[in-house]
């Protein structure tokens, strides 16, 4: 791995909702490390816990055991109130639906600058602020006496980005930002969002359902089934070498625009009952360097012997 | 000569907003085949939503029919073939006449069905699915109450929902989005219409979900001989449920074939640029091709090509006249100049021949 230490980084994380009885594990045992400079993508079914450890870094919700780190500090459970106050500055989050995320009734000037707001700053920096974060994310300086109602969806999701721009973020938490919106506007953020990275050094923790995204702009990909990472590996590696049968029932169900290739398709069904975790407890093991699938001993030999089937000697 | 069985001529449809016009529907003209699946495709604000709600007669207040026809032909070709034109001419229906509720009423869900979007919205949360999908079938088929709980339970066991008989009491908070939509399904498909309309019936579903319900949509297709329309954005689901595709943009068809036409050998510059936008096509560190601008503005009358503007390729004639309908082969045509033997030969971007060469990764595994 050429980079070194880990930005954030989440250790056996658990989350919970509920108690007692009606206690309901949403994330079971999630660790993960995330370098400085890459884009790190969550992908799995809704109901699999990917929204929920997103908010969780960002303390939304409270870890149940496990913890988060962010440059070797922990940032879950109690922390300081100063280390509180910060943290909002260096992560930061985009959200999935632009049309219910801005305040309606405020202005975009004010939607934007809220974050930086009652830190002392004075009027005329922040209105300084305000215009070079529209300008970066493409959008007219003009535009900060507009209401959201206003603007298109694309130009929304703009300002969803400026909003987490203006705090200088070194992390941003993209929570499905471009699965709302149409296909001709996705290209233009996700090209915004390459961009920006490159200008303002960001690391990204990318959520996400869409694959064929997910491969055009993440480095590694966690795959989640459940609460729980069944598969991580770089994203070229995943896509060649799916190991995990969650994985691939994934894999298979990305609809291809190529009308000869979806003709053909064969879809894999995934059921979680083809385990047989009674005898031999599971763990999330490494498969070959940077690969990790959650798997148990028997499981483990049958997928390293298919993995050396597949490959061309 | 296929049998068609929905027939839209010179469609113009008007919205009046805050005094102003705008126009929708910009003389739209399509034949639909009977049994066949048509995509409709384009960005939101393309019009393609509206145009299928006239076909169920649900355009909002403030909209109205200009001028144009939509013929609706019940019966197929073959059955009154003996008869000729005559017989067809009686059984056909001229929707865009229609004017009072009670005139739709055998036409919706009877003849031309629509799946809604959203499949989380569109079911009565107060109602359990056997009530919602029993006054359905009750309406339409005038049966007893044992017969149409059975002919219930049995489109449930269609729809692939398990034990039907428990679903039957339930309400739709407990069903998870991928078995609403099946339900949503189910009522649509219980009237047994000719037409199924699906609104971006899977944008709301994940993928694996997604797949579930298309192959499932399929399945019912050739069960029931049903002529899909299918309104999407998603190129990847175009290709694996449609057999033509119809591309939209600014109110008009800008180019029409079949799946392979429009995937493999694309003829408009709208198609190129929808097609190049594609993630899967493109290098990874690269940026997307993504098309520059917004649509124009429907309030305003558009002079020349719409999509002039936001076409690197447009030649002085696209700002001046709208460009006639082009045949490139018998199932296959295109609004562009490009397309005239006097202009200059621009040839399609070269990412698109891409195309051919995904979804390897979806042979190996």
């Amino acid at each position: 791995m050429p980079f070194d230490n880990p930005i954030l980084k989440t250790d056996r994380l658990h989350v919970s909702f509920g108690r007692a009885r009606n206690k309901f594990i949403a994330v079971k045992d999630v660790s993960f490390d995330i370098y400085q400079g890459e884009t790190f993508g969550l992908v799995g079914e809704s109901g699999s816990g990917k929204t929920t450890i997103g908010r969780t870094i960002i303390r939304i919700h409270r870890a149940y055991s496990g913890s988060v780190f962010f440059k070797g500090q922990i940032i879950s459970g109690r922390i300081e109130r100063e280390l509180d106050r910060e943290l909002p500055q260096r992560i930061q989050m985009i959200f999935q639906d632009p049309m219910a995320s801005l305040n309606e009734r405020a202005k975009i000037d004010y939607i934007v600058s809220e974050g930086i707001r009652g830190r002392g700053l004075p009027k005329k920096e922040i209105d300084k602020r305000v215009e070079a974060a529209l300008l970066d994310v493409g959008l007219l300086p003009e535009f900060a006496y507009r209401f959201p109602h206003e603007f298109s969806g694309g130009q929304r999701q703009r300002i969803g980005i400026a909003r987490a721009l203006i705090m200088n973020p070194e992390i941003i938490i993209a929570d499905e930002p471009i699965s709302a919106l149409d296909v001709s506007i996705r290209a233009q953020i996700l090209n915004l969002m390459a961009d920006l990275k490159k200008k303002c050094g960001l690391t990204y923790l990318f959520i996400s359902h869409d694959l064929s995204v997910m491969r055009f702009i993440c480095d590694r990909i966690a795959v989640i089934h459940l609460g729980r990472i069944v598969e991580m590996a770089e994203t070229e590696t995943l896509f060649k070498h799916p190991i995990h049968p969650y994985t691939k029932a994934l894999l298979s169900a990305v609809p291809q625009p190529n009308p000869q290739v979806e003709k053909r398709k064969k879809l894999i069904v995934y059921s979680p009952a083809m385990h047989h975790y009674d005898t031999y407890l599971p763990s999330f093991v490494q498969i070959e360097p940077d690969h990790y699938v959650y798997a148990n001993t028997p499981e483990i030999e049958e997928y390293q012997s298919a993995y050396h089937q597949t490959e061309p000697v | 000569m296929r049998d068609i069985i929905l027939s839209i001529q010179n469609l113009n449809v008007k919205f009046s907003l805050r005094g102003k016009t705008l126009h929708a529907i910009r003389d739209v003209s399509l034949d639909v085949y009977r049994a066949e699946s048509l995509a409709i495709v384009g960005e939101s604000g393309s019009g393609k939503s509206v145009l299928n709600k006239n076909l169920v007669g649900l355009l909002d207040p403030n909209g109205r029919i200009d001028s144009g026809d939509i013929l609706y032909y019940k019966k197929a070709s073959s059955a009154s073939r003996t008869t000729d034109e005559s017989v067809r001419a009686e059984s056909c229906v001229n929707l865009a006449r229609l004017k009072k509720e009670k005139d739709w009423l055998p036409i919706r869900g009877r003849e031309i069905c629509m799946i809604p979007q959203d499949p989380m919205t569109s079911l009565n949360p107060l109602k359990t699915i056997g009530a919602q999908l029993y006054e359905t079938v009750k309406l339409h088929h005038g049966m007893n109450a044992r017969q149409t709980k059975e002919a219930c339970l049995s489109i449930l066991n269609d729809v692939r929902i398990d034990l039907p008989e428990k679903r039957y009491y339930q309400y739709p908070h407990e069903l998870s989005g991928g078995m609403r939509q099946r339900i949503a399904i189910a009522i649509a498909i219980a009237c047994r219409p000719r037409i199924l309309i699906c609104d971006e019936p899977t944008t709301a579903l994940d993928v694996t979900i997604q797949a579930q319900v298309l192959t499932l949509l399929k399945e019912i297709k050739d069960k029931y001989h049903l002529t899909i329309l299918f309104i999407t954005h998603d190129l990847g689901v175009v290709a694996n449920i449609a057999e033509r595709v119809a591309v939209m943009y600014a109110g008009d068809i800008v180019e029409i074939g079949t799946v392979d036409d429009i995937f493999y050998t694309p003829a408009h510059p709208y198609t190129w640029a929808l097609l190049s936008s594609l993630p899967q096509l493109c290098s990874r560190g690269e940026p997307l091709l993504a098309i520059k601008g917004t649509p124009p503005s429907l309030f305003k009358e558009i002079q020349g090509d719409p999509f002039a503007l936001r076409n690197p390729n447009a030649l002085n004639i696209d700002h001046m006249f709208m460009p006639p309908y082009y045949k490139i082969s018998d199932t296959h045509q295109a609004r562009s100049w490009l397309l005239d033997p006097r202009a200059p030969k621009v040839s399609m971007p070269a990412v698109i021949d891409k195309i051919k060469h995904l979804g390897g990764t979806a042979d190996a595994v």
